[in-house]
């Protein structure tokens, strides 16, 4: 029970943090829907459904990357991930938290960015906002555990995207085709690994 | 309270220290004194269990029971001092949370601005917010680096108070002579 | 460790001379490719060599993680290092077969060589990884969780690619037939057996080069 209060405190202390700078949120949702814009004239009028869906997808993936990149700015400028993994409280709360954080920007910016889509484009059906949600669990907890390792080095804000986005591509292709059950796979297995990987990436001992 | 035997560190090909043998007893006072760079804080960082050390072998008590206070004071900016410590309260599961954490406010002159956001304080006023956090899960072994930095005179009193407590201390500093005779063991950096 | 690099190197020699010779002048001429399609006994054992590379660096790794022994890292470096050239090699031969067989320099609808550009990408950002955090544990571990994801993201994205294909390239290319005969199959084996012997010959050079550098370093800093 402990855990899961642990991470509900850290998880807070991110909205908190979020709500005071209104940085992240705002400009992934910007983000995206001026991502939406360009691929409007980037596609050819009488694109096919199915071509729009594939610009969604990128949109989605380079929307979260500018989330992640943001993810750990706090604890960096601060040094405090040492200060988080010197707590008593175990490593793995801080990841939960801090993808709990993350996913919650990411559904908020889809809120806005999938109706964006229906309207912009060809609509929307329920299996691509299903497929959607089971990416963001993906997203998030890969992405939380490669932003970790990113800010620990020299070229962070460079670093994240080539780790996070060859990850992306089983993401992207699930998301595509529709295979929720490929999304929920993929879900399984990387969050079970990030889980049990971020104590090695946060702390030395 | 703190044991180590041949202790090294290096990063890649990069020696830091090597061959440091502690013993600290609890009620001790290690002094590591030494120029910039010499190594104090990355030993600090070892000790506190945040760094591995590469050689020798290491003894730590728990790990609820260090408090750690870096050159930085590790506390967010964007929040407010209650806001701080209520989240490392919660983290290092205080019993009585609200109490512990108003007394370390009044204590530190910290009461009035409690509400008021950590980036627009003085550094002086950060450092004390950094004791706050350091002492409010009231650890057995502090691990200092620099504690004087950026304090008032005011401060410093304070935190000569904090050092009257019967605590065990390791505490780094290139200008010892405020804490020299409350030193029982001592570790100089070349 | 003295005698056995030149005795891995004599085999891995003998090795690679033998399936040339197999190659060229053993296996028989595929009758739908022709002369071009004896690429495959080069492309193939060097993909399943890379494999073993990445497979071999994640147990590294996992070694690493369980000992700390900095030997370890070092040892999951070099496999991985190692993977990512013979992974070049495939995405090199598969684009010059892809060229003699269909007349393009690439094809979407080869899921081994869409993969392998996938892992390319995936163990190129490794090395960023490794160039940009300070050498150290925190280093060694963040590698070794990456290796480990590597070797997760293999299947997941073999298994990604192949459903990839059923809406973007619907075309099954069959390239070297379901069947090899005996003599194709013994060739493949040589040169199988040939890759994987110059995968430990060079895993073993860089290995021992790596060692001398870190032992003329520490020398140095104790005359120092």
């Amino acid at each position: 029970m402990t855990y899961a209060a642990d991470v509900a405190a850290l998880a807070r202390k991110d909205l908190l943090l979020e709500l005071r700078a209104k940085e992240t949120l705002p400009s992934m949702l910007l983000f995206v829907i001026a991502a939406l814009t360009i691929f409007h004239f980037a596609l050819p009028s009488g694109t096919s459904h199915a071509a729009a869906l594939g610009l969604l997808w990128a949109a989605i993936i380079f929307t979260a990357l500018l989330g992640l990149t943001r993810a750990f700015v706090a604890e960096r400028e601060q040094g405090m991930l040492d200060a988080l993994v010197l707590a008593p409280c175990d490593r793995s709360a801080i990841w939960l938290g801090k993808a709990l954080a993350v996913l919650a920007f990411l559904v908020a910016a889809e809120v806005v960015a999938l109706p964006a889509f229906a309207a912009f484009f060809s609509g929307l059906d329920g299996r691509t906002v299903a497929a959607v949600a089971l990416a963001d669990i993906g997203i998030a907890s890969v992405g939380t555990l490669f932003g970790a390792m990113a800010v620990a080095g020299r070229a962070r804000e460079l670093l994240l995207p080539l780790l996070f986005l060859p990850m992306a591509i089983p993401i992207v292709v699930g998301g595509v085709g529709g295979y929720l059950w490929f999304l929920a796979l993929y879900d399984a297995i990387f969050v079970v690994l990030s889980w049990a990987a971020f104590e090695y990436v946060v702390s030395e001992t | 309270m703190i044991a180590a035997r041949s202790l090294a560190k290096r990063y890649g090909e990069h020696r830091v220290f090597a061959g440091i043998d502690i013993d600290l007893r609890p009620g001790g006072f290690l002094l590591v004194t030494g120029p910039n760079g010499s190594g104090k804080t990355t030993l600090l960082r070892v000790l506190a269990g945040l760094a591995a050390p590469t050689a020798g072998s290491l003894r730590l008590p728990e790990r609820h029971t260090v408090g750690y206070l870096g050159h930085e004071p590790l506390v967010y900016r964007e929040l407010t001092p209650l806001e701080n410590l209520t989240l490392f309260g919660r983290l290092y599961r205080l019993p009585e949370r609200g109490a512990r954490i108003g007394m370390l406010l009044e204590r530190f002159g910290l009461w009035e601005v409690r509400h008021e956001r950590v980036s627009t304080f003085s550094r002086g006023m950060q450092q004390r917010l950094g004791l706050c956090r350091v002492l409010l899960h009231e650890p057995s072994l502090l691990l200092l680096d620099e504690p004087y930095n950026a304090l008032d005179a005011e401060g410093c009193e304070l935190l000569d108070g904090v050092f009257d407590e019967h605590r065990t201390w390791v505490v780094a500093t290139h200008e010892p002579r405020r804490v020299e005779q409350r030193a029982t063991e001592r570790l100089a950096f070349a | 460790m003295h005698l056995r690099l030149p005795t891995l190197a004599f085999v891995c020699t003998g090795l690679l001379g033998a399936a040339i010779a197999l190659i060229f002048f053993y296996a028989p001429t595929d009758a739908n490719q022709g002369f071009s399609q004896r690429i495959f006994y080069f492309h193939v054992p060097i993909a399943l060599t890379s494999y073993a590379c990445f497979g071999w660096g994640a147990w590294k790794a996992l070694r690493y993680l369980r000992t700390r022994d900095e030997r370890a890292d070092l040892e999951s470096y070099v496999a991985i290092h190692q993977g990512v050239i013979f992974g070049g090699l495939t995405l090199v031969t598969g684009s010059i077969w892809a060229k003699a067989s269909w007349g393009v320099w690439w094809s979407w609808g080869e899921d081994q060589l869409v993969l392998f550009l996938v892992l390319f990408l995936f163990y190129c950002a490794y090395f960023m990884l490794r160039f940009s955090v300070d050498a150290g544990p925190a280093r060694a571990n963040m590698s070794a969780v990456y290796a480990l994801f590597g070797v997760a993201l293999i299947p997941v994205s073999f298994l990604a690619i192949r459903l990839s294909r059923s809406f973007i390239h619907p075309i099954v290319f069959n390239s070297h037939g379901p069947q090899m005969a005996g003599s194709q199959f013994f060739t493949f084996c040589v040169s199988l057996a040939a890759m994987l012997a110059l995968f430990a010959t060079l895993y073993q050079v860089e290995l021992a080069g790596k060692r001398v550098d870190a032992h003329v370093r520490e020398l140095r800093e104790l005359l120092a």
